[in-house]
């Protein structure tokens, strides 16, 4: 296909597009709803919507294919001007790999990982017969200077699991980049990604998109990521084209409901002084739940010590009624702490209390009533669920078992239970997977709830889910915490999610408290720099932002590194733009308090971190 | 309804009082239903259970009963009153296929249960016990499972001498140590799922753990499984009574029958004798073999779906 110079042709063109699914009993449902868009050489335009809307499916359509089960039904996907809807996979062969390349969400499980990354990264146009070896290796190379890989000569000869979780999602842009493609399908690329990996990773797509002339169509559900990388917006709710036009249009002036709701669901970081003011009735001091001193880590080592030691001296107090909100980078042993309180990791040093009374380390020594106490909410609602159990039996096993009821006490319970959550009580005879991701995560809620607990330990609750699905499940946490007086801990590395929802925020750095404090305090200076890097890398659904961001001091030095535990010094030290040689990569900083219950462990003075 | 302007500013006509609701999942799926295949399966494992358990009273003759008393000839072609012919013995084929079902498909079955109730049983204990016990037993298992079958079946035979129990006994606890391995990897699997490490969080003992939440997940590919096994017990069963350490003469079973009549191929006579109990074993294998293939298809891949 001859490859168009002028600068404004149309690559891709979505033109009354249906895409149908064919369900058991021989019936049509209808996934993609006649939608029509336009990608132009050298733009993006983001596909935008929650789970199931068809963006996935839209998006699919340009490289000609549909998911099994699917077909197109009408209309046409038009590739440089070519209609792919109807062409066999020999047929589109030659296309995909020379004129579109698609990026899938985990680049862990695009790579082999026994194949070295150059290797695959040059595959395809050396296959297609485009480039020679030498060529692609020389194109690779161009884009791994490009995407600011570090040491571009050589990171090519590595195996996948020896590069960072950034580092290989950019790989991945390498890897479709190397043929030269004329239009790029990016399906969720960061979501996975922390929000300090997030920020590089865009900055580069961004940049090399900019650079080798190519259009891209961008699938996510987040608008703020997308304001930072789309030119255009199509928002598509069910199949269905709800709303499309250039990015400031749809995020400064969305006109359609479901675009403005989508706008609504994004917590924006609470300005200072606007975060919830604890009143001092609330100021008792009966915590619910208490770490003290915590050591923690995995394997067994010499003198009964763990092999690797994960948290270092963690004091955390949760009192009656009030959130805790956990944050820090994957690697920072959020989960490993939660995992300690509910005893699934025995603490080899330290104390749990519960309402004063000291808590066995080992669940198995945990009497029945404090197992009670404490409940654990799971991250994936889709492994947490046992499939084989009806939503009857998952949420009336704690009923039983705590309480004793049984019979008709135990039915009612049960409905009662999932009206807590917002849910229908017709869906206790359904099996989990009858129910969508939200509904799970709420049905996983309201397990925990059936033992009326004390604490809910919460690990990544809304991550898994979509910004207004999230939103929603958000909501119904306030609302339980003001009806039932539950305490939660609630761990995310999603910054403006705690934010807008915690009372108390401990920022975990490498298994150290880095900063801890009331959400007020800890959102405002002094931070601590690993909280500066973190505040600075929310995105925010403002156009600019990206630019703006990475230009920072923070961000300059966050980019540089990744989570590592270390023995000595300030674990932050060498991603830490203010950090002093001789001092903090030696000595242990030393714990401040900066005001009442605030705490930041730094060596600099808090003057120096406003 | 075009938007070619990429200037342009869509927005699709919209009725406020419409909420916008959390979309569903993909409709729950439907349960299982056989293809063809899956039909011509089941037709024929139908076919031979229901020859098994009637065959002893519908048919012809006695198991050991000479249809042609008269005139006694080995290997005669089928003919009115024998449709399949006669035997070395001249017995006739038919009726012994018949009395040969049901000791060859009851050895087989009884064989793989007792594989089962114990692979089973073992496997899943190995699985939820801790990491010295499941040592052990894996280890022991291991030394079980690097013995050729076959000769360990024909050491044991040739040991104790044969007998229908003897069989099924020895079957049913060389096969144990296969199930052993799979359902232990399965109850494995299952153990690190977080439903799992939610019972234990939630205090629960090990027998509700072992019986409501792996048993009803692993129940599935053990099933799928069992029928494939069954297949190999049967070709197991089969071999010894070829080498003629399996169910001992006047009685018939089919690999039996293969052995004895082998002399049609050498010294001429109706091969039907040596065809037909042949075709009866590979028929059973293929069509349980068309049944597990099908359920796999549709349950298996469910369950590596919500896995």
């Amino acid at each position: 296909m001859p490859k168009d110079t002028q600068a404004n042709d149309v690559i891709f063109e979505a033109k009354d597009l249906v895409i149908s699914a064919e369900s058991e009993d021989g019936s049509e449902l209808q996934i993609v709803k006649s939608v029509n868009f336009q990608v132009k050489r050298g733009e993006v335009v983001a596909l935008i919507g929650e789970s199931g809307s068809g963006k996935t499916t839209i998006s699919l359509s340009a490289l000609g294919y549909c998911k099994p089960g699917l077909k197109f039904a009408g209309g046409q996907a038009i590739l440089l001007g070519e209609d792919v809807t109807g062409k066999t996979t020999d047929e589109l062969r030659p296309a995909r790999g020379e004129n579109v390349a698609y990026l899938a969400q985990s680049a862990a499980a695009t790579f082999n990982p026994s194949i070295r990354i150059n290797e695959q990264v040059t595959e395809a146009p050396v296959l297609h017969g485009t480039k020679t070896q030498a060529e692609a290796n020389a194109k690779a190379l161009e884009l791994y200077k490009a995407l600011e890989l570090p040491d571009p000569e050589n990171i090519g000869s590595r195996y996948p699991h020896q590069v960072s979780g950034g580092q290989l999602q950019r790989l991945m842009a390498a890897m479709a980049l190397c043929g030269d493609p004329d239009l790029l399908v990016l399906d969720e690329p960061t979501t996975a990604l922390d929000v300090t990996t997030q920020i590089e990773v865009l900055k580069a797509f961004k940049s090399v998109i900019q650079d080798q002339g190519a259009a891209a169509i961008y699938v996510t559900h987040d608008l703020a990521v997308v304001a930072q990388i789309a030119d255009h917006i199509v928002v598509l709710y069910n199949g269905e084209v709800k709303e499309a036009g250039p990015v400031d249009t749809i995020i400064n002036a969305p006109a359609h409901p479901y675009t403005k709701r989508l706008m609504a669901a994004i917590r924006p970081l609470p300005e200072a002084g606007q975060g919830e003011i604890s009143s001092d009735e609330h100021l008792r001091d009966d915590a619910a739940l208490e770490v003290s001193n915590i050591d923690a880590g995995y394997g067994t080592g010499s003198g009964g010590k763990p092999n690797v030691m994960v948290l270092r001296d963690i004091n955390v107090a949760i009192e009656r009624g009030k959130t805790v909100g956990i944050i820090g980078e994957s690697g920072c042993g959020k989960s490993t702490l939660a995992r300690v309180m509910a005893g699934l990791l025995p603490a080899c040093d330290g104390e749990i209390r519960l309402d004063g009374q000291v808590l066995h380390p080992q669940l198995e020594k945990r009497t029945r009533e404090q197992l009670r106490k404490v409940q654990f909410v799971y991250q994936m609602a889709e492994t947490a669920l046992n499939p084989h159990q009806r939503i009857r039996d998952i949420l009336g096993r704690p009923v039983e078992f705590y309480r004793g009821l049984k019979g008709a006490k135990k039915r009612a319970r049960v409905e009662e239970l999932l009206r807590l959550v917002e849910l229908p009580t017709q869906f206790a005879d359904r099996f989990p997977h009858e129910l969508s991701g939200g509904q799970k995560q709420r049905v996983n809620l309201a397990r925990a709830l059936a033992a009326e607990p004390e604490v809910v330990l919460c690990d990544e609750v809304t991550s898994a889910l979509d910004t207004i699905v999230g939103a929603n499940v958000i909501d119904l946490l306030t609302r339980l915490q003001k009806e039932t007086g539950v305490s939660f801990v609630f761990i995310s590395h999603d910054l403006s999610t705690v934010a807008s929802f915690a009372d108390e925020i401990v920022v975990l750095y490498a298994g150290r408290v880095a900063e801890q404090g009331e959400t007020d305090k800890v959102l405002t200076p002094p931070f601590h720099p690993y909280t500066r890097l973190l505040v600075s890398s929310v995105p925010e659904p403002r156009i600019g932002w990206l630019e703006g961001a990475i230009q920072s001091q923070e961000a300059q030095a966050g980019i540089a590194g990744a989570v590592e535990l270390t023995d000595v010094g300030c674990p932050f030290f060498a991603r830490c733009p203010q950090s002093v040689a001789g001092k903090c990569d030696l000595v242990a900083p030393p714990r401040m308090r900066v005001g009442t219950g605030h705490t930041i462990e730094c060596h600099l003075e808090p003057g120096a971190l406003m | 309804m075009s938007n070619s302007d990429p200037l342009e500013h869509f927005v699709a006509p919209y009725d406020d009082s419409v909420s916008f609701d959390e979309l569903p999942d993909a409709p729950p799926t439907t349960g299982y239903r056989p293809s063809i295949m899956g039909w011509i399966g089941i037709t024929v494992a139908v076919f031979w259970l229901a020859v098994a358990l009637i065959g002893p009273f519908i048919a012809p003759y006695g198991e050991n009963a000479l249809p042609f008393p008269d005139a006694y000839s080995e290997f005669q072609s089928p003919r009115s009153g024998a449709w399949l012919g006669t035997d070395v013995e001249d017995r006739d084929v038919l009726s012994r296929i018949m009395f040969g079902a049901g000791r060859t498909i009851g050895i087989s079955l009884s064989a793989t249960l007792l594989a089962y109730l114990t692979g089973v049983v073992l496997g899943i204990g190995a699985a939820v016990s801790g990491p010295r016990v499941d040592m052990a037993m894996s280890r022991i298992n291991d030394a079980f499972l690097s013995l050729p079958t076959i000769m360990l079946g024909l050491v044991v035979v040739a040991a104790v001498g044969s007998s229908i129990p003897v069989l099924i006994v020895t079957a049913g606890l060389i096969y144990a140590s296969v199930v052993f391995r799979l359902s232990r990897a399965i109850g494995m699997e299952i153990m690190v799922m977080d439903f799992v490490e939610a019972a234990k969080v939630r205090g629960e003992g090990r027998w509700w753990i072992i019986t409501r939440e792996i048993w009803p997940n692993a129940r599935m590919p053990l099933i799928t499984d069992f029928g494939l096994r069954l297949i190999y017990v049967i070709l197991f069963i089969s071999s010894l009574s070829f080498l003629g350490l399996g169910v001992q003469p006047p009685k018939a079973d089919w690999g039996s029958m293969v052995r004895d009549n082998l002399g049609a191929l050498q010294y001429g006579g109706s091969i039907i004798s040596v065809v037909a109990p042949a075709l009866a074993i590979a028929s059973l294998t293929v069509g349980i073999n068309l049944i597990v293939d099908d359920v796999s298809a549709h349950g298996g891949g469910k369950l590596s779906k919500r896995m």
